[in-house]
């Protein structure tokens, strides 16, 4: 019906997501004129909080750099033909692959633990992934429902862990102990720092760069090597596949391993660069925004860096906003979040028609005079 | 005796435990069925628990309170059926936004409304929640050895909506298997070019099967906060949509091995508050967490072909379009 | 327009069923130009044309799929409104799609009652139906276990069960889309027989299909469509084979390709005892063995259904044989399990019979479609990464010589039209310089003035040393190109010829099993005329 509609690439690509995320603040907007403040103000706020100032832009990038990690693992899984609802539980225990690096190797140099603790983030994040991965290729098990248990696994497995295991002795709250400085990612502050300029505190961190290095990574990977092409036919046409020489199977296994790796990324920056310690749900739902940042990012890791910066927008307006209005708490942000991705993600064709229809009828016009 | 009550403990709390999971498993059942992924159960649950609660709470009486939780489940079902069934959007992002949705949304008009931090007013005014019904002859039956115990404990003096779900099995089984919106419907999870080209309404039975799932759902959503609790509370469904997900696969998508799945991972959730701490016979003292994650465990094994074989609705998933 | 026959009786009965002046346009394609055509009950009625012709299109508005831009519908001589498959099987038409249009888990019964269970509870419905059901199989001989789950039953009994479906619903025009594709040479001859009986009852039928001996074999008249419009209706005893073939395609169509003689050398690949099991197990290649020469091209002709698509698969490597031997330059495929990727660097390429559904990806580009199967070729990497100049370059060589249009490297496949991609493909796979190439249907919706390249490419192969099999069921393609001829039925190779001495009824009588040699037996039922070869 509204999906087979043509529209021009840049209408496709640009226009009709920015169409769909007008709306979905629209709607957020009606919401906070509900609760009783102005959405004008509330948005100028919500601006100004996140992009406005330097530490605001500082925890949007923050935020964003979770979220181009979760992006990218679903966009790799989805351009191999698979649906990855799974890197929620790939970051929590890839970060749990990071955060023992970091607990046990503390005392080495930074330059030492880190390409380590990425490999250990990669490693366990791509283990998580690997069981489902198997059971989809081998038994074709669905791979979203074997994902989606492997989160509520994961979860469970890490309260354990952190309840009985990694906890502080002596500590009620269930965390790890704090890890040595060496282990700790440089700020921004701190980067900037050693350049001479100047730039507020915030939780960014040189894990955002890695996230963007990732996201390169990933672009030259699919696109640029005869693997990523394997990758692609598999996900496109497995019949056609089979007849290139490439074995559909392999395929699955290898993607969701590359996807739980990048999804375990996540660690490098809540971890490492932030909390400093293990602790509990640390992705807070970043594999689940993932997902909407791969689809409203067409899986492209230039849409997906693009949608990551929006959602961490939203993230950390929607935090200064609880700050300033008292009428509206963090839970609005969940809301946003969640109008967000249903406009942008769910209902992404219902203006599609319409769109397709207006410029029909300007080329039309064009034609007539 | 103590093994015993322990035992009618036990069963008391799977019961309590099971309800609501096997009303959301029913209701993900007919949407399933259908060929619509049913990812939104935890949202539509969440946003009929605050409903009921709110109107409950509001109006003084929680059959207004009933009806306000099933029309917001309805709603958010409808409206996934809006994005996936008629605009063809992807059916995992849309259940998973409105859950997100919802659960954002709850405590903000909570807050806004009643200003107790999210949370609804208790409910504790006659007529504000879903009650125990005693069943004839519990008093006298409470007398008689095990099976009248069982009778006046268990069976009788649970709440209407416990009776509901329990009538609701072998319900949607006739429905689904003997009735012809049943064969339909089964028929256009299954394979809806051929429901087409018999002149069925493809998208007409997917809404039907939605909006069923919605009632279900807001009964589901009704119980926990007015029934089970006295009100709403942030995340009360504490991911009970996704445990009656696992439980609708583990029972293959059918009425009979579903309930027999939501009581299993019912007793299990049970078994986890009760066990915790103590020490077994042979394996010592058994993490609860492992405990909790043993329902979605079994499930992946269930997939893995290592406890039997489960078929999706060959035709889940995937929007149709007349085109194919 | 006179929509009757000439010399019609204006006494008779109106036609069963009536188009009159059909015009439907999808955006820019006209796939319907005012069509006009007339069925009498009582009667086969053949459908023939090259693949879109737009036959489809026709039938879908018949069937209310789509509706009809402009023109009438006339059934039983009233005008009809078909909006809707509702509408269509309201007027008493019923339809057999290619691809069938069953709930594979459900049983036969529950098959046919969808849609019209006869209440909103089943069981009475179900009752009523089966009573029906049962006379229905008696009567045109359709017999069919009504309570066996549709997944487990053969091709040739589900189809059944759709004709059951349109009879169910008082079909009186039943429409077959290419009801042959799917069944092997015994099920086709049943189909037939039962085509009869629905003939002599009073029904008409429509077979609608793109093979010639098809309709010479059981239609009483036959519409032959090209580009979207009628170009011919006749009684099928007026004209042949032949007649419709230049009907279908337009112009006197060529037998003949210039080649000289062949000089066979080594021998590349060799087959032995090859047998290859379907999914269900029953085995679709039996015991197959034949030898390929340098310098030689074999064709391998048969019925389609006969094996000869399982063999081809076997050889490419996509479907394991289960027992056999397959040698290629001194490697034994089958037991080193080699993949398509190794037999290609092995100087073994393919050209699929199902080149639009397997040979190519729709989404990608022609150059990426370029290099599918080849993408790991030292040519195309730079390091770790690929080389898309190269890349590029070696699409536009492919074009340029194939003279694909429109010469775009980076255009979507897609939008591509179908004889374009062909061509593509054609070229991917000669161009990679095989020692041995295997073919299927080479010319299957590619225009016809390709067609004479692609023959003088094959042939070019074949004066380069190279060796290739053939395999199409065009009888007059491997006439023209082969040097070689095999026959398959059955599953197994019944007769092999060299050129020379090969004519069209010699290699006839081998493809529907009967055989001067001794050892094979003729078809159960007697008669030559019967056990014509139907393709």
């Amino acid at each position: 019906m509204s999906a087979s509609a043509k529209l021009p690439r840049w209408a496709e690509f640009a226009l009709l997501p920015a169409l769909n995320l007008g709306v979905a603040l629209l709607l957020a907007g009606g919401v906070i004129a509900l609760l009783g403040e102005s959405p004008v103000a509330a948005f100028k706020l919500m601006a100004a909080g996140s992009l406005g100032t330097q530490e605001g832009l500082g925890y949007t990038l923050y935020y964003a750099t979770n979220f181009i990690f979760t992006g990218l693992a679903v966009a790799v899984a989805y351009h191999a033909g698979l649906f990855n609802i799974g890197a929620e539980g790939q970051a929590y225990i890839g970060g749990l692959g990071t955060g023992l690096i970091c607990l046990w190797l503390g005392a080495w140099p930074f330059w030492v633990v880190l390409p380590l603790a990425v490999l250990a983030g990669a490693a366990f994040g791509a283990a998580w992934a690997l069981i489902p991965a198997y059971l989809q290729a081998r038994r074709g098990s669905h791979i979203v429902i074997t994902t989606i248990m492997f989160n509520f696994i994961a979860s469970a497995l890490m309260t354990y862990l952190l309840v009985n295991v990694l906890i502080k002795p002596g500590q009620q709250s269930p965390e790890s102990r704090e890890f040595d400085a060496n282990a700790f990612m440089p700020s921004a502050q701190e980067l900037f720092g050693k350049l001479g300029l100047s730039f507020a505190a915030s939780p960014l961190n040189l894990a955002f760069v890695l996230a963007l290095a990732a996201a390169g990574l990933v672009w030259l990977f699919i696109w640029r090597t005869r693997w990523g092409f394997t990758l692609r036919v598999a996900g496109q046409n497995p019949a056609a596949a089979v007849y290139a020489g490439i074995a559909p199977s392999r395929v699955v296994i290898g993607a969701m391993l590359f996807s739980g790796a990048l999804a375990g990324g996540l660690g490098l920056n809540e971890l490492m660069g932030a909390q400093h310690r293990i602790l509990m749900d640390f992705p807070g739902g970043a594999g689940f925004v993932g997902i909407a940042v791969a689809l409203m990012g067409r899986n492209h890791p230039v849409g997906i860096i693009a949608a990551a910066v929006l959602f961490g927008a939203l993230y950390q307006g929607g935090s200064q906003l609880s700050f300033d209005m008292p009428k509206i708490n963090r839970d609005m942000v969940v809301v946003i979040q969640g109008l967000v991705i249903l406009l942008c993600g769910a209902m992404e064709n219902v203006l599609r028609a319409p769109l397709a229809a207006v410029f029909t009828w300007f080329g039309g016009r064009r034609e007539e005079t | 005796m103590e093994t015993y009550t322990l035992i009618v403990l036990l069963l008391a709390a799977t019961i309590r435990v099971a309800t609501p999971l096997l009303l959301a498993a029913i209701a993900g059942m007919f949407s399933e069925r259908a060929g619509v992924i049913d990812l939104g159960l935890e949202g539509k649950m969440l946003g009929a628990a605050f409903a009921a609660a709110a109107v409950s709470a509001t109006t003084g009486s929680v059959w207004f309170g009933l009806g306000a939780g099933i029309a917001t489940a309805v709603f958010l079902a409808v409206l996934i059926g809006f994005a996936c069934i008629t605009h063809r959007g992807n059916q995992v992002v849309a259940g998973m936004a409105v859950t997100i949705m919802v659960a954002g949304l709850g405590p903000t008009l909570g807050l806004a409304w009643f200003g107790l931090g999210g949370q609804t007013p208790q409910l504790d005014g006659a007529g504000q929640r879903f009650t125990g019904i005693a069943l004839p002859w519990a008093q006298a039956a409470r007398e008689m050895p095990v099976p009248g115990l069982l009778y006046a404990e268990l069976l009788s003096g649970q709440n209407l909506l416990v009776y509901f779900a329990a009538a609701l099995v072998p319900g949607a089984a006739w429905v689904l298997y003997r009735t012809r919106f049943g064969l339909r419907l089964r028929a256009v999870g299954e394979n809806p070019h051929a429901v087409d080209t018999a002149g069925i309404s493809v998208n007409g039975l997917r809404y039907r099967a939605v909006i069923i799932s919605g009632v279900l759902c807001g009964v589901a959503g009704t119980y926990l906060s007015t029934a089970a609790s006295a009100g709403f509370v942030r995340d009360m469904t504490a991911g009970k949509g996704y445990l009656a997900l696992a439980a609708l696969i583990f029972g293959k998508w059918k009425p009979w091995p579903t309930l027999g799945a939501c009581l299993l991972f019912a007793f299990t959730d049970a078994l986890a508050t009760r066990l915790q701490g103590v020490a077994l016979p042979v394996i010592g003292v058994v993490p609860v967490q492992f405990i909790l994650a043993l329902p979605y465990v079994l499930t992946v094994l269930l997939l893995a072909g290592f406890v039997g074989r489960a078929e999706a609705p060959r035709a889940i998933g995937s929007p149709y379009s007349k085109e194919k | 327009m006179h929509p009757h026959a000439p010399g019609a009786d204006p006494a008779a009965p109106p036609p069963a069923l009536e188009l009159r002046g059909i015009d439907k346009r999808f955006g820019a394609v006209h796939a319907n130009r005012a069509i006009s055509l007339a069925v009498s009950a009582g009667s086969i009625h053949g459908l023939i044309g090259e693949n879109g012709a737009g036959k489809s299109t026709l039938m879908n508005i018949v069937y209310g799929f789509h509706r009809a831009d402009a023109g009438e519908i006339l059934v039983q001589g009233r005008a009809v409104s078909l909006g809707s498959p509702q509408d269509a099987i309201a007027a008493g038409i019923g339809m057999v799609h290619q691809h069938f249009m069953l709930v594979e888990n459900f049983t036969v019964l529950e098959n046919v009652v969808l849609g019209v269970e006869g209440g909103a509870l089943l069981s009475g419905g179900l009752a009523r139906a089966r009573a029906e059901l049962g006379k229905l199989a008696r009567d045109y001989g359709l017999e069919v276990p009504l309570d066996a789950v549709v997944s487990e039953l053969p091709v040739g009994l589900q189809q059944r069960v759709e004709i059951l479906k349109a009879l169910y619903r008082r079909a009186e025009i039943l429409i077959l889309d290419e009801p042959t594709a799917v069944l092997t040479p015994r099920e086709a001859d049943q189909l037939f027989k039962m085509l009869g009986r629905l003939r002599a009852q009073g029904k008409a039928v429509i077979l609608v299909t793109h093979k010639l001996r098809e309709i010479m074999a059981i239609t009483d008249r036959v519409t032959v469509m090209r580009q979207g419009a009628v170009v011919a209706g006749v009684e099928t005893r007026d004209t042949s084979p032949r007649g419709l073939a230049e009907q279908m395609v337009g112009r006197a169509v060529l037998l003949q390709v210039e080649k000289g003689p062949a000089n066979p050398g080594a021998a590349l690949l060799t087959v032995r005892d090859l047998e290859v099991r379907d999914r269900l197990g029953v085995a679709r290649v039996k015991g197959v063995g034949f030898t390929l020469h340098a310098g030689e091209i074999v064709g391998v002709a048969g019925v389609a259904g006969n094996g000869q698509s399982e063999l081809l698969e076997a050889l490419a490597g996509i479907r394991a044989p289960s027992r056999g031997e397959i040698s290629l330059g001194g490697r034994d495929l089958v037991r080193e399990r080699l993949g398509p990727g190794a037999r290609r660097r092995l100087g073994l390429a393919h050209v699929p019979e199902d080149r639009l559904r397997i040979g190519v990806v729709a989404g990608f580009s022609a150059q990426d479609n370029a290099m599918l199967g080849y993408h790991d070729a030292a040519e195309y990497q730079r390091g770790l990464f690929l080389n898309r100049t190269a890349i590029q370059a070696g699409c536009e060589r492919k074009i340029a010589e194939f003279d694909v249009r429109p010469p775009n490297p980076l255009l979507r496949m897609g939008s591509f039209s179908g004889g374009n991609q062909q061509k593509l493909v054609l070229a991917r796979e000669i161009a990679a310089d095989p020692q041995v190439l295997l073919i299927g249907q080479p010319t299957r919706g590619v225009d016809i003035g390709a067609i004479e390249f692609i023959h003088r490419r094959l042939v070019a192969l074949r004066d380069a040393s190279k060796a290739l099999l053939l395999v199409s069921v065009e009888l007059d393609e491997i006439l023209g190109l082969a040097d070689r001829i095999l026959v398959m039925n059955g599953g197994e190779i019944v007769g092999e010829l060299a050129r020379a001495e090969a004519t069209e009824e010699k290699i006839g009588l081998m493809m529907a099993g009967i055989d001067s040699r001794a050892g094979f037996s003729p078809p159960a039922e007697g008669g030559l005329k019967s056990a014509l070869p139907l393709t």
